[in-house]
């Protein structure tokens, strides 16, 4: 077959295999490669919650998807261009992202009686049985061919077979016409000096699969595509966890306080803890607690004393410590809570996204507890929310709500490295100098009390949960002050929308239909809205990143169309947010609850039916 | 070091003390407002370097009454707040005031992991077997059968020892006090002080109203605390008595009180109280001595050296990590590792 050669815009490709197989790693380094080749990239793993599911069943498939492109790579992509698919259970399973005539590279050894079994095939031609015959179908012996180009090199045969994910790197790379360099260099990096015998299997194995495919003509098509035209500047691979980490040791380096995170291993936001105790060189103190309530009290105690203090967690653990985040309002002390988004309600999907538990960051506390919410959009943009998270809870005196989602947070993206000296400022309330006179509860104009830590001069003071006086602190259960001081808290949060940027639309500012979303839904929202727009249609995107309090001109957003359509990943919690903001406006729905991101194409579909 | 000289009158707040009258608390507050300028003076540490954290009940509301820095949080947590700024700032002086139910009921996992991991907090448990603030619930140290609000036939479980638990957990420090011995509370909140590492003292107090006289039967006046209690003191033998003339030996793997001159035993024969020994098991069996099997411990059951503090050690971590590391500021870390340029 004569190969083509066509230069796409962009591409996506989807490696599958067992939880076994190596295929996060596979997808990483290729996602990097094409990074480092100047193409826009966005990635998305897709993995099961157990970590070794029984091997060669569809619950044990682990895949991790690239899209790399020249433009319009706002998210991983619906479907994929190549799929690679390391045994039967993999193709079984990512049939459904397929898109027609896609190259679909599958590991023929595995193709066996038991394994066709286990994948619940019914005949043994899985290709026929999943109605793949008209795709470009290759069957390629990666098992046989890694164990044959692995012979001369001293390891056992199970360390061997552990390589065919680097074979089928190597077909990919082949392929899309990347170098094989940064992978080879990578593994150098990480077994050289340990294992060298793994390290030279690994680089054989990726130069046989490039060899492989580049001498056979079972690629009929050429997936290579121009780099993008990328702003000038340093750049780096960035998911949405590791950036949310970074931004907030970044806005402890800007208000000249130490940061401590107080923390409880929770799927998929252990990733924060993870990378912020690694570094302690940047004066970061992280606290792995007994559990997710004292993650959230050891951060307020590190507040009290002093110290930026973020917690991390999601959903079930945001509920476990929303009473400690009350003590947290009540006593106006600074604090970033993290809630990476998953599947809920309960332990729920534990590895999927979603976008659930919106109406619990906004009320899920007893009494009248406001509290600012915003939440990040793509993955790097994590890094810019966090340092705002930091920001608004330390110069308002407030805990902040920080969401993000499983999708964001796994996702990575190429990003722009920001410089230090660009970020905004951050001024903490210091008090006045005093002499035992300090008054926890005296404000400034935008209701911000002072932040006097535990340890610094004359300010001994008492705060706690308890009600109290509007001045002193002390215990009030006086009805009018505690009115005044329901009033206030509010008020404070409130007045945090005199110092966030004003809500803005994508496209026109009037017309047909206007989507709203929210958080990490912006790169699927927004490349169906652009894709509706460049075939004439009157759509404009109104994405929010702060959801309480909702930005100035709001409501001015909102009201210029025929069709206000919210579209997240729940059941209408921003909707109904929206509703109670604006009860005299009108908002039509989009929802979806499957554990999964958007997909364009679905989007596209939902907005068709607007101009039939 | 710098040297600081305060008054018990400089650790009193202007807020009027709301407990009831005759309540044990009133005594610990007392003996807490002398200690600290020992404290003070002996550690070098000026008052504002003080935090007093609680979490809820009545013995909770005691750092209203203290004028240091003071943070009253919420049910069971005061020792993990505690642990975030003592870890946060392991400078100050940080006490932790709490009672039967915050701690050992809602608070069980902080109060037991902080003691796991030797954070350098002093912990005053307040022991008064009953929840007081709710009105008079039995509460995780109630004695069983006991008939309360909410065991209206009597309680069909057992209590917990808070000294059996804290020094299960590898406790470094394990003291008991009496509501009514101020002055040997005030002793063992100094010792407390002075130990580096977590110290829990466990204040066995009245409540007048819900609980009255619970400790009483040993603790009731001094006569009876004189026969049915035994202070404690590294070093020497454990002898008790108004007369000194009862002691406690060990018979094969258990503790058996005798009487000196009686069945053969002599002084020679009573044991000698190692407070610095490692291995728990001797400490564990004199917290768990209850009467009137027993006379009940007082003073400084368990006091080792540990040298993982966990503040200092996560400071020290961070120090050595800092020193080793190339990456100083947040700009050295976002241009490290992979990254690219696009001219």
């Amino acid at each position: 077959m004569e190969q083509e050669k066509t230069t796409l815009q962009d591409v996506v490709i989807r490696f599958s295999g067992d939880s076994g197989d190596g295929m996060q790693l596979t997808g990483t380094l290729f996602s990097e490669t094409s990074a480092l080749a100047g193409n826009a990239i966005s990635t998305f793993p897709d993995y099961p919650a157990e970590i070794r599911a029984p091997q060669g069943t569809i619950a044990g498939v682990s895949g991790f998807q690239v899209h790399f492109g020249t433009a319009g790579v706002n998210n991983p992509g619906d479907a994929c261009d190549v799929l690679v698919a390391m045994n039967p259970a993999a193709l079984k399973a990512n049939r459904r992202f397929v898109k027609p005539n896609a190259t679909i590279i599958v590991d023929a050894d595995t193709l066996t009686a038991d394994n066709l079994a286990k994948a619940e095939f019914k005949t043994d031609n899985p290709v026929e049985e999943l109605g793949l015959t008209g795709y470009n179908v290759a069957l390629v012996r990666i098992t046989t061919m890694t164990r044959e180009a692995l012979a001369g090199v001293e390891l056992d045969n199970k360390s061997r077979l552990k390589c065919k994910n680097m074979f089928a790197l190597g077909i990919c790379l082949y392929i899309t016409g990347k170098s094989s360099d940064h992978a080879s260099q990578y593994i150098d990096h990480k077994f050289g000096s340990k294992n060298p015998s793994v390290a030279e299997a690994n680089r054989l194995a990726i130069d046989a699969g490039y060899n492989y495919a580049a001498n056979n003509h079972l690629f009929h098509c050429s997936y290579a595509v121009e780099p993008a035209g990328l702003t000038k500047g340093h750049y780096r691979t960035i998911n949405g966890n590791v950036a949310t980490s970074w931004g907030f040791i970044a806005a402890a380096e800007r208000c000249s306080r130490p940061l401590f995170c107080g923390s409880y291993p929770i799927t998929p936001a252990t990733v924060i803890l993870e990378e912020l105790a690694k570094h302690k060189s940047l004066g970061v103190k992280t606290v792995q607690a007994e559990d997710e309530i004292a993650g959230i009290c050891t951060a307020i105690g590190a507040s009290y004393a002093g110290s930026l203090a973020v917690t991390t967690t999601s959903g079930p653990g945001l509920s476990l410590k929303s009473e400690a985040l009350g003590l947290a309002v009540m006593a106006e002390l600074p604090l970033v809570v993290v809630d990476v988004q998953r599947g809920g309600p309960s332990t729920g999907l534990p590895t999927k996204t979603e976008q659930s538990d919106l109406m619990q960051a906004l009320h899920g506390r007893n009494g009248e507890c406001p509290v600012p919410v915003i939440a990040a959009s793509s993955p790097s943009d994590c890094f810019d929310y966090a340092f705002e998270a930091a920001r608004i809870a330390v110069e308002h005196m407030t805990p902040v709500v920080l969401l993000t989602d499983g999708f964001i947070a796994n996702s990575s993206e190429a990003w722009r490295i920001p410089s230090m000296a660009d970020m905004p400022t951050i001024t903490a309330p210091e008090p006045a100098e005093c002499d035992g006179d300090f008054k926890p509860y005296a404000r400034d104009e935008r209701y911000v009390r002072r932040w006097a830590e535990a340890g610094r001069k004359g300010c001994q003071h008492r705060i706690g949960g308890l009600e109290k006086n509007a001045l002193t602190g002390n215990i009030s259960y006086d009805p009018a002050n505690h009115a005044t001081m329901v009033a206030t808290r509010a008020a404070k949060v409130a007045a945090v929308a005199d110092d966030i940027p004003a809500q803005s639309i994508f496209g026109d500012a009037t017309g047909e239909v206007l989507v709203v979303g929210w958080g990490g839904t912006r790169g699927h929202l927004q490349s169906a809205v652009e894709q509706m727009r460049s075939k004439g249609h009157s759509v404009s995107l109104c994405h929010l990143n702060y959801l309480n309090p909702l930005p100035k001109g709001t409501e001015q957003c909102l009201t210029g169309f025929r069709h206000v359509v919210v579209c997240e990943l729940n059941e209408g919690q921003l909707a109904a947010h929206l509703r109670s903001s604006f009860p005299h406006l009108h908002f039509e729905q989009y929802n979806k609850v499957e554990g999964q991101p958007f997909t364009v194409s679905e989007l596209i579909d939902t907005l068709n039916k607007y101009f039939d | 070091m710098a040297e600081y000289r305060y008054t018990p009158e400089d650790f009193k707040s202007d807020q009027q003390v709301k407990w009831c009258a005759g309540c044990g608390d009133h005594a610990v507050l007392n003996a807490v407002q002398r200690a600290l300028p020992e404290v003070a003076e002996a550690l070098g540490k000026p008052h504002e370097k003080f935090v007093f954290v609680s979490g809820i009940g009545c013995s909770s509301r005691f750092i209203y009454y203290m004028r240091t820095y003071g943070f009253h949080t919420i049910h069971g947590r005061a020792a993990a707040v505690a642990t975030g700024i003592k870890v946060a700032n392991p400078d100050l002086s940080v006490w932790v005031c709490t009672g039967d139910g915050d701690s050992l009921a809602i608070g069980g996992n902080h109060f037991i992991h902080a003691i796991r991991r030797n954070v350098d907090l002093n912990l005053i448990l307040f022991n008064n077997e009953i929840y007081g603030l709710t009105k008079g619930q039995y509460s995780p140290t109630t004695k069983l059968g006991k008939v309360t609000k909410t065991s209206p036939y009597g309680t069909v479980e057992h209590p917990f020892n808070p000294g059996e638990l804290a020094i299960g957990a590898k406790g470094t420090f394990f003291a008991r006090t009496v509501d009514a011995e101020v002055m040997l509370t005030k002793e063992l909140l100094v010792a407390a002080a002075k130990h580096r590492g977590m110290s829990v003292v466990e204040a066995l107090v009245n409540c007048m109203i819900f609980n009255n006289k619970t400790h009483a039967d040993f603790a009731g006046d001094k006569a009876t605390r004189a026969e049915h209690t035994i202070t404690l003191r590294h070093g020497e033998k454990m002898l008790f008595g108004a007369n000194k003339d009862k002691g406690l030996v060990l018979d094969g793997l258990r503790l058996k009180v005798v009487t000196l001159g009686e069945d053969g035993y002599t002084e020679e024969d009573v044991l000698t109280h190692d407070a610095h020994c490692e291995d728990t098991t001797l400490h564990c069996m004199l917290a768990a001595m209850r009467y009137p099997d027993y006379p009940v411990a007082l003073g400084i059951i368990r006091e080792v050296e540990e040298p993982c503090i966990y503040d200092e050690a996560v400071e020290a971590q961070l120090n050595r990590v800092r020193e080793a590391s190339p990456i100083r500021t947040m700009d050295d870390l976002l241009r490290s590792g992979d990254t690219w340029e696009v001219k």
